[in-house]
């Protein structure tokens, strides 16, 4: 396939090459002259100078084509929102990827219909919550576009879903319990399952449950 | 009525103390504090901060704004912020500087109200040189 990629930074020049590898064929496109010359070493004339929120340079790189994929993947989260939409709504390209650098942007891209996005920190603020429980509540997997996702709670003593059954629990509307996981073993949640102390329960709900489920879960 | 002005630059600050002649209510966002000098002995609003912050945008009153220019020093940072002006705010008169003729013509037609100084500038220039009427002069010169 086909596949532009917008920022030749570290993530863009480690795709491409992942990419190629996979013989898929690439253009990479950054504005520093100087990381340019870089690029051209490693890739030599898949890379090419220019700055891809202008419309005349994507058109160089073969954005009529249509690519099969475009991934805007440059430090700055606006070029990003601009190259996805001239990708998609300007020449029809129906996979774009944006790179998300600050998470607090998260939202403009989701308003602005960019929905596929990858965020570095957040990915890893979900692995920092992981490691530390008492936090609450950890996003599993979050299906953005379809309005959905997957958390995961630790159950402690003093919850009140402790030595509850499922059944019996005041859970938010648009959620479900799907698994208890004790003792290293994990078994699907019904209605007659028992939650104990110190089980980590994984659930499916709609984003904005979050907090009515934490607190019917663990307070 | 109230306006917001994102960018106080050389524009967005001309564009403020006009608007606020014409009885507006007007708060300009700068991310440089040194911005409003720029706005002389200013009563209205002024907040330090990014055009992309929500928390920013709502400190000068993007929910209640009736009016929205956004001329930032950057084209992509304009684009952004007017758009979501637009759709998180619903404002109806959003007015965006878009420096680059294509990009500018590309959103007008997403339906963003854009401003392109610089298309504005070449069709200034061209109609003045039509204007200058130099081959009706030099045809009777001749």
């Amino acid at each position: 396939m086909y596949v532009v990629i917008a920022g030749g930074g570290k993530v863009g020049a480690n795709v491409a090459r992942s990419l190629i590898a996979m013989e898929h064929e690439v253009t990479i496109v950054e504005q520093r002259r100087d990381r340019v010359a870089q690029l051209e070493e490693e890739f030599g004339h898949a890379a090419m100078l220019g700055d891809a929120t202008e419309i005349a340079v994507l058109e160089r790189a073969g954005i009529a084509r249509p690519p099969d994929l475009v991934l805007a993947v440059t430090g700055d989260d606006e070029d990003n929102l601009v190259i996805s939409q001239l990708a998609r709504e300007g020449y029809g390209v129906e996979k774009v990827i944006a790179r998300v650098n600050d998470p607090r942007n998260q939202e403009t891209f989701d308003l602005l219909g960019v929905s596929r996005t990858v965020c570095a920190t957040s990915g890893l603020l979900g692995l920092v919550e992981h490691e530390v429980p008492e936090h609450g509540l950890v996003r599993l997997l979050e299906l953005r576009r379809e309005g959905l996702e997957v958390v995961e709670v630790q159950v402690v003593a003093d919850s009140p879903a402790a030595g509850q059954r499922v059944s019996g629990l005041s859970l938010p509307e648009g959620s479900r319990l799907v698994s208890v996981m004790r003792n290293g073993t994990a078994e699907i949640a019904v209605g007659e399952t028992v939650i104990h102390p110190g089980d980590q329960v994984v659930a499916i709900l709609k984003p904005g449950a979050e907090d009515q489920l934490r607190r019917a879960l663990v307070g | 009525m109230k306006a917001v002005i994102i960018g106080c630059g050389r524009v967005g600050s001309s564009v403020a103390l006009q608007l606020a002649g014409e009885e507006w209510d007007v708060t300009c966002i700068d991310e440089d504090e040194n911005a409003l000098a720029r706005l002389g002995s200013w009563k209205g609003g002024f907040v330090v901060g990014h055009g992309m912050d929500r928390d920013i945008l709502e400190e000068g009153g993007a929910a209640e704004a009736h009016a929205a220019v956004v001329a930032t020093d950057g084209d992509n940072s304009n684009i952004v912020i007017g758009q979501i002006l637009q759709r998180r705010y619903s404002i109806q008169c959003v007015v965006v500087r878009v420096l680059d003729p294509a990009r500018a013509e590309f959103y007008e037609k997403l339906g963003l109200r854009t401003v392109c100084p610089t298309q504005t500038a070449i069709s200034t220039l061209v109609h003045a040189v039509r204007a200058c009427e130099v081959g009706t002069v030099a045809q009777a010169a001749s």
